[in-house]
């Protein structure tokens, strides 16, 4: 390579795979290049053509499309395409468009093999690729956007099926089996016009009625499931994708007022969208172990950055990621169990911080704990449940989640009691507040029973709920600590910069914006005894009580929808780039625009702050 | 001496291939001889045929009477790609001091030009990339006289080619690029036709070295824009060069 060309390889060292190449093979690589230029709207790769090269973008964007014509993929500056040609016969498999002007450097097939035979990390990269690049063909953009603008009704194709609840056992069965139904609804038709009462699932007539070898003549409603989760008609296909997440439920009754209208299954919104969220659920509950998890783990970064892509809110991708989160807690607790036999006494799993929010993101660690029954004799069961804990920590830390280097989590005896002992550290946390003590169990603070006898879970929350609104002290001290932190914002309206590990100046999104955010959110909440934990749903809950005025309300749902969306956008960008996603952002990568409501969203922050700190007299507090 | 003359504004006056072979004759200059033997392209090749090589010098100056060239940096290429592999970069040791404010623009130093060859003794090389290309350049008045001169001096004969002045063409795709004075009240800009500006209009990357090499490349790459954006691959190259 000419020194001369330093420019050039200036710019592919900024960009994987070449940023990990050593200086000698990435002359190599440099010293090969044609560069070509292309129009905006001209074909770059026609399908089936012989393609001896591998397209890296200079600049420009360009789109990648599957043989049926369909939107396959977007590859901006410092991509590359062409390489599953060159590792598949050397014919064009995927065609590319120019979507922009577009500046090309071609790397020939013999650099690319030799860089694939030579370089490891260069192979995984264009293998690894390719398969989530394949993955992200089978998307459909199109449909997807339906998702978020058909309604649930859509998908119901037929009249209910249900049957009165005083029917037995074999005969439900049989009127599923006749009607090819894999969900039962079942009526209480005592009264004027019949009311659902419950379901019963093929899987339910498996687990509950056949391995348990019950009569043929067992009533029904001993073994359906109430208290049922139903959704409107009027709802978004995406919002039942979310309820079926967020409570692990695989049929939703649609009722128009009190009135049943059919039932969408799982399998409905899985046909409609073979890449949503829930497919990758599903997927999950199909594993076996733990390395099948690790393995369709790599798909989750897919469905983030795909929701993202889809102009989904931080609200729904918030919940998707929990939702997914939940799952593979979930069904490492089902494989925990296979593994250990059944639990000797009965617990709840508990989700804390941003899952129990329904706030998760891509980068994130686990926080977690256990609620054991009163039962509990520590000597005869704890073996039990230390193994169980010790099982889905170590599964979560393989399928991404890390270890929570605050150690909160189940493996922590602390974190692994009876629910009386849960009671005492409730209490004692509120009753008796210290600012450090309490900095530390902030995450208690937002807690939710994802598996096993989830209703200790709902004790805790009614505890908090009763007790904290009650507790000025408390409230006070919460407040205090959640003035902690502060939005970057100085005088004249600058963004307040920090130094971020590769010395670039940053400021910290999670840290500075929706951290302090959802603290001061929770605080509130808890002064108006809301049982909610999610941020906008605690919003909701503090409009009801007149403790905010509602234009202050607006402004906090809007500052932190704002603020989630940049970091959830900055996040997927830098998936898509390749590079690990962070939360610091150089305010020069931001458009005019986001950094000019940006800096509103964090005066709204700022401002908050202020009437926190006078509402709970969270100054004075310091002093004590 | 008349004669001489006479017989030079006729051979001017030819199309360039038939200049090319009446050259080649003239010619006394080995070098000179061989690469008009190897010929110009006909006028009505279109485009996408014609074997171009992008040129750019460094000079002290702008005057190819008064100054001399530093460095010299050109690329093969098609419309279908500009070949790095084939890419060449000399400096070479200029006639005439070097001036101070050159010095910055080229990063070229003292130290480096006391190193370098005089031009002549890259003469053979540089001649094996011209020969059967057209020569692109942005602003042909300096590599085409600077060169010219150069020979003159060292050769004791003159060079005539070809060329694709990507700045003879934003020139004429803009001719009017002083906005009027009510023009200018209204906020329009006078539209630049440097190498670095044309480019942008192309979405062309912003290159932040400066070498003969790479503006050499980044000529190449406008080339290909605005063959792209504005004529054809069909279009001959005789509607083009100058």
């Amino acid at each position: 390579m000419q020194a001369e060309l330093i420019d050039i390889r200036n710019h592919m060292a900024q960009h994987p795979p070449f940023d990990e190449m050593t200086e000698e093979l990435l002359d190599k690589v440099v010293g090969g290049i044609e560069v070509v230029y292309f129009k905006a709207g001209t074909q770059i790769l026609e399908f089936g053509d012989q393609n001896i090269w591998l397209y890296y973008v200079r600049s420009g964007a360009v789109e990648i499309y599957r043989r049926s014509g369909e939107l396959y993929n977007r590859i901006s500056e410092g991509g590359i395409f062409g390489q599953f040609g060159l590792l598949m016969h050397k014919k064009v498999r995927f065609p590319a468009k120019a979507l922009e002007d577009t500046l090309i450097y071609k790397i020939p097939d013999e650099i690319f093999q030799y860089l694939w035979e030579n370089d490891e990390d260069f192979a995984d990269f264009v293998e690894i690729e390719d398969r989530s690049r394949l993955r992200s063909a089978l998307s459909r953009r199109e449909k997807s956007n339906e998702l978020m603008t058909s309604k649930v009704i859509r998908l119901v194709s037929r009249e209910p099926i249900s049957a009165p609840c005083t029917v037995r056992l074999q005969e439900a069965a049989r009127i599923m089996t006749d009607n090819g139904v894999s969900a039962l609804l079942l009526m209480d038709e005592g009264g004027e016009k019949p009311l659902l009462k419950g379901i019963i699932t093929d899987r339910d007539l498996r687990t509950r009625a056949l391995s348990e070898a019950l009569p043929s003549e067992t009533p029904i409603s001993d073994i359906m499931s109430e208290g049922l989760i139903t959704i409107p008609s009027s709802m978004f296909i995406f919002e039942a994708m979310l309820t079926m997440l967020h409570n692990n439920v695989h049929h939703l009754p649609v009722m128009d007022r009190d009135e049943v209208r059919g039932v969408v299954a799982l399998s409905d919104i899985v046909k409609y969208e073979s890449q949503s969220s829930l497919y990758l659920v599903s997927n999950i509950y199909h594993q076996q172990d733990v390395k099948g998890l690790k393995k369709i783990s790599r798909d989750v970064r897919d469905s983030f950055v795909r929701m993202v892509n889809e102009d989904a809110n931080s609200h729904m991708i918030g919940s998707a990621m929990a939702g997914i989160g939940r799952s593979f807690t979930q069904r490492l607790l089902e494989l925990g169990e296979e593994k250990l036999g059944p639990p000797p006494v009965p617990y709840c799993f508990m989700a804390l911080g941003s899952m129990a929010r329904d706030e998760q993101l891509v980068v994130t660690d686990q926080d977690n704990a256990m609620i054991l029954d009163d039962s509990f004799v520590p000597e005869q069961h704890d073996e039990y449940f230390l193994a169980l804990a010790k099982f889905v920590s170590d599964g979560l830390a393989e399928c991404g989640y890390t270890y929570c280097t605050g150690d909160i989590m189940a493996t922590n005896q602390k974190w692994r009691q009876p629910l009386r002992v849960w009671k005492d550290y409730f209490a004692d946390w509120i009753d008796n507040p210290k600012a450090q003590a309490l900095l530390n169990s902030n995450i208690f603070f937002d807690l939710d029973g994802i598996y096993g006898q989830t209703e200790f879970a709902e004790q805790l929350k009614t505890l908090v709920a009763d007790k904290a609104s009650n507790s000025q002290r408390f409230l006070s001290l919460l407040a205090r600590n959640a003035l902690n932190r502060t939005p970057p914002i100085g005088f004249f309206r600058t963004f307040v910069l920090e130094e971020d590990g590769k010395q670039q100046k940053t400021f910290n999104l999670k840290r500075r914006g929706t951290a302090p955010l959802s603290d001061l959110i929770r605080v509130h909440a808890l002064a108006c005894g809301s049982r909610a934990q999610n941020s906008f749903e605690r919003l909701k809950a503090i409009g009801n009580t007149k403790l905010l005025l509602d234009d202050d309300l607006g402004n906090l749902r809007d500052a932190l929808e704002f603020i989630s969306i940049v970091r959830i956008r900055h996040q997927a960008l830098a998936i898509e780039a390749g590079r690990e996603p962070d939360n610091n952002v150089r305010p020069e990568d931001l458009s005019p625009f986001e950094r000019s409501h940006l800096k509103d969203a964090f005066q709204v922050v700022s401002n908050a702050q202020k009437f926190l700190r006078f509402r709970y007299n969270a100054q004075a507090t310091r002093n004590v | 001496m008349s004669d001489n003359t006479q017989s030079e504004d006729s051979v001017t006056s030819l199309p360039w291939p038939e200049q090319y072979r009446a050259l080649a004759n003239q010619s006394k200059s080995p070098l000179l001889k061989a690469f008009y033997e190897s010929g110009c392209a006909s006028p009505d090749t279109p485009l996408s045929e014609v074997p171009m090589v992008a040129i750019d010098f460094e000079t002290t100056g702008l005057d190819a009477n008064q100054n001399s060239i530093v460095s010299i940096g050109l690329v093969p290429f098609t419309l279908d790609g500009i070949q790095l592999c084939k890419a060449r970069h000399w400096i070479v040791r200029p006639k005439l001091p070097l001036h101070q404010t050159s010095i910055t623009i080229h990063g070229i130093t003292h130290s480096d030009i006391d190193k370098a060859p005089d031009l002549e003794e890259i003469l053979e090389d540089l001649f094996a990339c011209l020969s059967g290309r057209v020569p692109v350049v942005h602003y042909r008045n300096i590599e085409r006289s600077f060169l010219d001169v150069a020979l003159k001096w060292r050769l004791g004969e003159g060079i005539r080619f070809p060329v694709l002045d990507t700045m003879a063409i934003e020139a004429h795709l803009h001719p009017n690029r002083q906005p009027t004075l009510w023009q200018r009240f209204l906020g329009k800009s006078p539209v630049s036709i440097r190498l670095a500006d044309s480019r942008l209009r192309y979405g062309l990357p912003h290159y932040a070295a400066h070498n003969a090499l790479i503006d050499a490349i980044a000529t190449a790459e406008l080339l290909q824009a605005q063959v792209l954006h504005h004529f054809s691959r069909e279009t001959p190259v005789g509607d083009l060069w100058l």
